[in-house]
């Protein structure tokens, strides 16, 4: 699926964002937290916003593509509004946390990794949330499900629409 | 600048209506001097790492100095040598509680020694094992003993900057450090010239971005630095070249927040906890099919029975006990028979499991071994870096046997060739991950053969958890009450009303969703 950024659109966040660039670069190490900055701005890493930050901070964008594409936390599609993650941590799998996942999957027609068309939901699987006493959970955003039957997923979800 | 006569001032200001107020809340009471959390659950913790946690106000520095907070840092700053410092530290025989156990004083004295101009101290927040959130909770409970603790290390060291690691899974504990950062600045606790000793430490939050391997390590400097996190060779020790090639000090959440706790109470009475050669306490993360989940932290030396039994309650539903997982991805499955072993890195290290940071996941009789196994190893797969042959092809070669053992295509020889591709693994990877990767694998093997040659030969899972291997029956129980049948996403179910219903096995997914939903429990599973 093709999704374009929009420059125009963006412009008062793009300069914020460079200014933000200027103000690391005499930090050390300043890529990770330049990479998660814009990845918060911008809900995502467009091609756009990779090339400034090579230019700003002299790293050819192979290098930054190379570092971004590692870390699994960044997007190189816009993620949906809502963004759905099914914890797959241990505690949560022995308690079926992957059937949940399928569930998920199959009401909106999309994988974990994917955003819907209409850029309202995207799936996640995450590791370890860390709320294993209240396994399954998975989160919404950032509100948290406890304890989560597949029944209850097309109740949870018909509350985002 | 703080003074002395400032911080006692905060103390005695703030105490007395801490306590009162602690009181009354009725959630606290004192066990000789120590206010500890009431409850049955309680009762045979012994609360270091964890001791301010759910009682003081994480976002209100002067509830963490009302319980002598930064208390240890003036002392060290005002009395002590740096020296003096390191040898506390080591005379207290504090271990590493990020899982590998390796003595902190030793660590900060190869640092120590070290001259360098610039010398580095970090925090390593990056939790990532699943089932664990021991450090999740102090980051977020108790963020001031953990700054205490790395200034600490920064002035034993020689460090003037210090760095927390923290993954970005946890926003909560990202926000409630940069607010406890932010006040320790305000207060003159970080910053520069610390209680008008001259002694500058400052402490900058850096963010994981979700990749589990970014808690070894050197591929947690890598990430610092702005790399993709993949471990370094280990051609020079990271007290000597660490970050940007400087003497650089790494230490686990767990780990700090005790160091405050031991320069108050001294090396002496740290060592009269736990055993000899693990002193202290460890946290855990009891979860899983556990009746009672949540963090415990108990004296090492402790008995798996007790935490588990004791404090845990037990397996949940009153099913039965099958095994205890320990160390994550890292460790081993402990069955049921060695559940009197005690938890220190000794006696984890002889049964083949490992401390780990402190994940313990109670498993129960629905449990299938070879299926635990499968997951750690998909685990393993998905976050190993790449960086070497061992592990990215290894653990991927493990991972398909197992998940055609799980299938039912597994065939003679699997076992074997698992446990030989495990020796090359765990011999041959570059770091730790890849190193420990084959662990669950090998203890599951070791007690339980019976289940993947079950799985193997018979083509039978005898938890009755691997899909493939089971099917599910209608027995003579049936009341006829017709909603298994509703519930069938595939129709597979027929029968009259008030009749026994028929499953038809050639349609029938094994989704479950009829077990689940048998009011007589008239569904069982072959």
């Amino acid at each position: 699926m093709e999704f374009k950024f929009d420059m125009e659109e963006n412009k008062d966040q793009i300069q914020a964002f460079k200014e933000f660039l200027d103000s690391k670069k005499s930090t050390p190490g300043p890529l990770m937290p330049s990479l998660q900055h814009a990845q918060d701005v911008f809900g995502y890493l467009p091609k756009e916003i990779l090339e400034i930050i090579s230019r700003k901070l002299s790293i050819p964008t192979a290098e930054i593509y190379g570092v971004a594409t590692f870390y699994s936390q960044f997007s190189f599609i816009p993620t949906g509004k809502n963004k759905i993650s099914v914890c797959l941590g241990t505690a949560c799998y022995v308690k079926g946390a992957q059937s949940i996942l399928e569930e998920i999957e199959t009401q909106l027609g999309i994988k974990s990794g994917e955003t819907t068309k209409d850029e309202v939901f995207s799936i996640a699987s995450a590791r370890c949330v860390g709320d294993c006493s209240i396994a399954p959970v998975i989160l919404v955003n950032e509100d948290v499900y406890a304890k989560v039957k597949k029944e209850e997923i097309s109740e949870i979800l018909a509350k985002y629409n | 600048m703080i003074t002395k006569e400032k911080l006692f001032e905060i103390k005695e200001n703030t105490k007395p209506s801490l306590v009162e107020k602690l009181l009354e809340g009725d959630r606290v009471e004192f066990r000789g001097e120590d206010l500890v959390l009431k409850g049955e659950y309680y009762k045979k913790q012994v609360r270091i790492a964890l001791k301010n946690c759910d009682i003081i106000d994480p976002t209100n520095i002067e509830e963490y100095i009302a319980l002598d907070g930064y208390f240890a840092l003036f002392k060290a700053l005002t009395e002590l040598e740096p020296g003096d410092v390191v040898d506390e530290i080591t005379e207290s025989l504090l271990r590493g509680r990020g899982g590998a156990g390796f003595p902190t004083g030793r660590k900060w004295n190869e640092a120590y020694k070290y001259q360098a101009d610039k010398k580095y101290i970090i925090c390593n927040a990056d939790e990532g094992d699943p089932g664990a959130f021991m450090d999740r909770s102090i980051l977020e409970k108790d963020p001031h003993s953990v700054l205490e603790g790395m200034a600490l290390g920064g002035y034993a060291i020689g460090s003037d900057q210090g760095y927390i690691y923290v993954r970005a899974e946890y926003p909560m504990a990202v926000k409630r450090l940069q607010i406890a950062i932010d006040q320790a600045r305000e207060y003159g606790l970080l910053g520069k010239n610390i209680f008008g000793t001259g002694f500058n430490f400052d402490i900058e939050l850096r963010l994981g971005s979700g990749a589990f391997v970014c808690g070894e390590g050197t591929a947690l400097m890598e990430s610092i630095e702005g790399r993709r996190g993949m471990p370094r060779p280990k051609i020079h020790r990271t007290a000597h070249k660490g970050l940007w090639g400087k003497p650089t000090i790494i230490n686990n959440v767990e780990t700090l927040a005790n160091v405050p706790v031991i320069m108050n109470r001294g090396a002496k009475w740290f060592r009269g906890i736990g055993t000899e050669e693990s002193p202290g306490t460890k946290v855990f993360a009891l979860v899983g099919k556990v009746e009672n989940a949540g963090l415990v932290e108990v004296p090492m030396g402790m008995t798996l029975r007790e935490i588990v039994f004791d404090i845990g309650g037990g397996a949940q539903d009153g099913k039965e006990y099958k095994a205890v997982q320990t160390g994550g991805p890292s460790g081993g499955c402990i069955p049921a028979e060695l559940i009197d072993t005690p938890v220190d890195f000794e006696s984890l290290g002889k049964i083949w499991s490992i401390m780990g940071s402190g994940g313990m996941v109670v498993m129960d009789e629905n449990t299938c071994m070879v299926d635990i196994a499968k997951f750690f190893l998909d685990f393993s797969v998905e976050e190993s870096c790449g960086k070497c042959v061992p592990c990215r092809e290894g653990t991927k070669r493990m991972y398909e046997i197992l998940d055609r053992i799980t299938k039912g295509e597994g065939v003679e020889g699997d076992i074997e060739r698992l446990e030989e591709l495990s020796e090359t693994v765990s011999s041959t990877s570059l770091c730790g991950l890849g190193q420990t990767a084959p662990n669950p694998v090998i203890t599951t093997i070791k007690y339980y053969r019976h289940e993947y040659e079950a799985h193997i030969k018979d083509k039978s899972c005898p938890a009755k958890s691997c899909k493939a291997l089971i099917k599910y029956e209608i027995t003579e129980g049936c009341i006829g009450c017709t909603r298994c049948a509703k519930v069938c996403p595939v129709v597979a179910i027929t029968g009259k009303v008030k009749e026994v219903h028929h499953i038809d096995q050639s349609i029938c997914i094994k989704c479950g969703a009829c077990y689940d939903v048998c009011p007589v429990d008239a569904i069982s599973i072959i």
